[in-house]
């Protein structure tokens, strides 16, 4: 293990519901709306921390126990990613692999939860999340392999910092296959448009927010704050394969890398208005397009 | 100029994954044509700069019969036909896309095998050339709508012709040409019987085609 | 002047499509069709020098299918006057379905058919590879719209098979020419031209893999043309819907020209000491398909689709013989000749049954020989001549490949080969018997042929084909064993 610096991670569990605040707010304006002030999350979060938790009588200690290693497992993947000139808190060889499995973890600890509720409409949702993550995870690791094989390096703090110009000179197409691959993952992993609607109030569409439907309180708190990091955490390593500036040291790279971000947020936004949500059944299609462009990166 | 072309050659194996995936006939018309407008850049960027009248001429008639007037013509009989969906392929959409999958890595498997006289300019420009006429096969054998086929075949062709830009920038002029004309030709008769089809059946789905048979 | 043996048939098609008048145009479709089998039989007076600096010019083999086809096409162009002009009507019904269907322009057909031509003659002189596959896929592309002359749906059925199954493998044909450049390109990145003579004293030095490679793709591109099973499937339905002139073309001479450019790779793979790898690889394809092909003929209902199988059946002898390499070559050679003959012919009286009887199928046919005497002789004739009865030709030559295949010590051949065409003869002779003989149906059309040419064209092809049985011309033999000198 390397030591690295805890700024990636703190600048994630800081701004990571701000992302979340600027995707809407561009929806709204977009939508001729004037929309919620940007730091809304964060008071739906202080306000859901609040509240008391409701728990079925049908629902057990899973029921309970899914949000909080939904929660954890997604913020050691975090202490995993580095961020703008500044190499994650820790790091070893295979360490993507390790992120790769701890959001299956917490994937897989909601749906427990889901299928706690005994409810249809949970275990309806839970099918469908776990049908796409499997059909996303091939696609999210053949990228990580692709990043991999064009820097010939086996871990995401150094993988991240060797991309650079010369290497995008050298090697453009990978990393746009690899770049379109992981925006898809990014779609499908976090309920986004046009996968899934996170705003849309009928059940029988709904992927993600079906699930987590019985969380309340500082449950659903962390649910909500674990998607915000899960989007964060995508968006990080996007922005980081995307056309680097290592250029004026760490912090001005930092600089420019939260300017990415909120980029991001806003083009997320521009195309959840501009875009319709697919029919379920072409969903796969997206995402087996996902796996044949990082294949394609791989064989590069 | 590696890179351009390795680019080119991405984009040429994407095409293909549009014919194979798209339901959508204008979707797949436009990739087809797109191929056709790629192989005429890439034959222009494999000269590496001894770049001669006739062999500046040829790939832009390429690119603009392949590119421009092919899809002109199937967008037509399209309309005729008043078709714009490909409607329940003998196998999914996924299935071709996964069978896609599987053509590149055979042709990539391939690629690495077939030791070429002469290194070509870029690694991927066999197995890319090889997929996209494996792409167009499996349309070919796959799909019902008449028009699909041919887009099937137009593919098969153009993997073909991107094969041959790594040894045919030696074919004489007349030759080129001489193939370029077929391959309209062939399209244009397609096209027309496509036209007829769609007239005397009200619509153009192959697999009804089956008056003449000795089997069952 | 070899140039003239294309121009003419081109020039005359593309003006048969401006010509209004019906009459000029088949006076202009008969003059051109002699015009250019003059020529193509003063070829053999004078031998032409090559054209547009070597790539057109006549061997040995290309002159035997250009002359060939140039005389089945002035036969079949007297032929189809005469049928043209009793197609004239505006509207027919149909035989099996009874609707009512229009034909096609005339002109165009006239106009296809010349071109059908020219595109024949060019597969038969081209001595480049690129240039010879622009040809065949040229012929597939003129005589689409000969299949459907009569516009319904079966005939529309049996283009759409035609193009696509053939023009896709044609295109493979094309991955195989390229492929054959590849395996003529010397590591230090020198090529040779495509040009046949070129390559086959080069062959030695080509790359064997490469060269493979080239050969199992042009056979199966060229063979899908030729109707070599499994890729013949589109054959029987092109042969049987097309009008009997077209039919008698495809089988007789569009075939031959498919099967020259499995030849001309065969050549390329003797040169370059690969004769064992493709001899073998044709020998598999040609018994298959004769073994497909008497599957099908076996318990067939419909005379034109016999036929077509029986086509495919022959594409198969010819690819036994030259597989079998030696004296079989000849016979091969011999055999495309009587085949070409027998089988226009057939197709041409199959033609008038169907004018008289009204029906494709064999058990609507009776009493031929006295209905129509002179087509229904010509017909058991034909049948057996086609199934290689004696004294007629296509019994020599199958005769020779059979012989061959036995001095060869090639004894599981020879039995699979007489076996296969023992089972044909029965399939076919019994349905032939049937419709010659017998009462007629009561509904026949009266008096026909009506025109003299529906039956004489035939009968002059029936006396070649016995006198290819008996006697073969000394200038024929020496130009058979120059063209078999070829392949080995």
């Amino acid at each position: 293990m390397v030591a690295g610096s805890f700024l990636p991670l703190i600048v994630a569990l800081a701004l990571a519901p701000l992302m979340q605040g600027v995707i809407i707010r561009t929806k709204s304006v977009v939508a001729g709306r004037q929309g919620q002030p940007l730091t809304q999350p964060y008071w739906d979060l202080w306000k859901l921390l609040h509240k008391g938790a409701v728990y079925s009588q049908t629902t057990s200690w899973i029921f309970q126990l899914g949000p909080v290693v939904w929660l954890v497992s997604l913020l050691l993947a975090l202490t995993l990613i580095p961020f703008g000139g500044f190499p994650a808190l820790s790091s070893f060889s295979g360490d993507f692999i390790v992120v790769a499995y701890l959001m299956a973890l917490g994937r897989f600890s909601t749906v427990l939860a889901a299928l706690d509720t005994g409810s249809s409409f949970e275990g309806m949702g839970a099918s469908r999340e776990v049908t796409f993550s499997a059909l996303a995870e091939p696609a999210l690791l053949l990228s990580f392999a692709a990043l991999a094989r064009q820097t010939e390096r086996i871990s995401l703090s150094p993988v991240l910092t060797a991309i650079s110009w010369s290497a995008w000179a050298h090697s453009a197409p990978t990393f746009s296959l690899t770049l379109a691959a992981l925006l898809i993952v990014l779609l499908a992993e976090n309920a986004r448009i046009p996968v899934d609607d996170p705003t849309t109030h009928l059940e029988l569409t709904m992927i993600h927010e079906v699930m987590v439907l019985d969380h309340s309180g500082p449950d659903f708190a962390m649910i909500q704050y674990g998607s915000a990091l899960k989007m964060w955490l995508f968006a990080a390593i996007i922005i980081g394969v995307a056309p680097p500036w290592h250029r004026g040291g760490p912090w001005a790279e930092t600089a420019v890398s939260l300017a990415g971000m909120m980029v991001f947020a806003i083009a997320t936004g521009l195309v959840e208005s501009s875009m319709a949500r697919l029919r379920l059944l072409r969903v796969p299609q997206l995402l087996l397009v996902a796996i044949v462009l990082s294949a394609l990166a791989v064989a590069l | 100029m590696s890179q351009v072309i390795n680019s080119l050659l991405v984009l040429l194996v994407l095409t293909g994954f549009t014919l194979l995936g798209s339901s959508r006939l204008a979707a797949c018309i436009r990739a087809v044509g797109f191929q056709g407008l790629l192989l005429g850049l890439l034959a222009i960027l494999m000269q590496d700069g001894k770049l001669s009248a006739a062999g500046v001429l040829l790939p832009l008639t390429t690119a603009v019969v392949k590119g421009i007037l092919l899809p002109w013509l199937l967008f037509r009989a399209m309309r005729e036909a008043d078709t714009v969906r490909e409607v329940e392929p003998l196998i999914t959409y996924n299935v071709s896309i996964i069978a896609g999958t599987a053509a590149l890595a055979l042709t990539l498997w391939l690629g690495q095998r077939l030791q070429l006289p002469s290194e070509p300019p870029s690694s991927l420009l066999v197995p890319a050339a090889l997929f996209t006429s494996l792409a167009g096969i499996i349309v070919i054998v796959s799909r019902r709508k008449a028009l699909t086929q041919v887009l099937g075949y137009l593919a098969l062709e153009n993997g073909i012709y991107a094969f041959g830009t790594t040894v045919a920038l030696r074919l004489p002029v007349l030759v080129e040409l001489g193939i370029l004309l077929d391959v309209f030709v062939g399209v244009f008769v397609m096209g027309i019987a496509i036209f007829h089809i769609s007239r005397e059946f009200d619509h153009i789905d192959t697999d009804k085609l089956v008056a003449l048979s000795d089997v069952g | 002047m070899i140039e003239l043996l294309i121009l003419i048939p081109a020039g005359a098609g593309i003006l048969a499509f401006f010509v209004a008048s019906d009459q000029s145009r088949r006076v202009l479709l008969i003059s051109a069709a002699l015009g250019q089998s003059a020529l193509s039989i003063a070829t053999w007076i004078v031998p032409p020098g090559p054209a547009f600096g070597g790539w057109l010019a006549e061997d040995p083999l290309g002159r035997l299918i250009e002359t060939l086809t140039s005389v089945l096409f002035l036969a079949v162009a007297f032929y189809a006057v005469a049928y043209l002009r009793e197609e004239a009507r505006q509207l027919h019904s149909d035989f099996e379905e009874g609707f009512i269907f229009s034909n096609a322009r005339e002109a165009s057909f006239t106009g296809c058919l010349l071109l059908f031509l020219a595109a024949m003659t060019l597969v038969a002189v081209s001595q480049h590879f690129a240039l010879l596959w622009v040809a065949i896929e040229a012929t597939t592309l003129a005589s689409a719209p000969l299949i459907y002359f009569h516009r319904h749906h079966r005939s529309l059925e049996a283009t759409w098979k035609y193009l696509l199954i053939c023009s896709v493998g044609i295109a493979l044909a094309l991955l195989g020419v390229f492929f054959l450049a590849v395996a003529a390109t010397s590591p230090d990145g020198s090529t040779i031209a495509l040009m046949v003579r070129d390559l086959r004293s080069n062959a030695q030095h080509f790359n064997a893999p490469w060269l493979k490679a080239a050969f199992v793709l042009l056979l199966v591109g060229y063979g899908t043309k030729m109707g070599l099973a499994p890729f013949h499937t589109w054959l029987p339905d092109a042969h049987s819907e097309a009008p009997s002139v077209a039919s008698a073309l495809l089988s007789g001479a569009l075939l031959n020209c498919a099967f020259l450019g499995i030849l001309r790779a065969h050549e390329i793979c003797v040169a370059g000491g690969l004769a064992g790898f493709s001899d073998r690889l044709l020998l598999v394809f040609g018994l298959l398909s004769m073994a497909v092909a008497a599957v099908f003929i076996s318990g067939q209902t419909d005379y034109k689709r016999m036929l077509a199988y029986s086509s495919v059946e022959h594409m198969g002898i010819l690819a036994v013989g030259v597989g079998l390499g030696g004296a079989a070559v000849f016979g091969a050679m011999l055999h495309v000749i009587n085949h070409s003959l027998t089988k226009a012919m057939l197709f041409l009286v199959a033609g008038n049954l169907l004018a008289v009887y009204r029906t494709k199928n064999t058990d609507g046919v009776a009493g031929a020989l006295s209905v129509a005497p002179v087509s229904g002789g010509l017909w058991l004739l034909g049948l057996f001549a086609i199934t290689g009865s004696p004294p007629f030709g296509p019994f020599l030559s199958e005769f020779t490949i059979l012989k061959a295949a036995l001095d060869q010590g090639e004894t599981l051949v020879a039995v699979a080969y007489l076996a296969i065409l023992a089972v044909i003869l029965a399939a076919m002779a019994t349905p032939a018997l049937a419709m010659a003989q017998g009462t007629p149906p009561e509904q026949v059309a009266p008096a026909h042929p009506k025109s003299k040419a529906l039956s004489v064209v035939p009968s002059i092809l029936g006396i070649a084909i016995l006198v290819m049985g008996i006697y073969i011309p000394p200038v024929l033999t020496r130009a058979l064993r120059e063209a078999s000198h070829l392949l080995g």
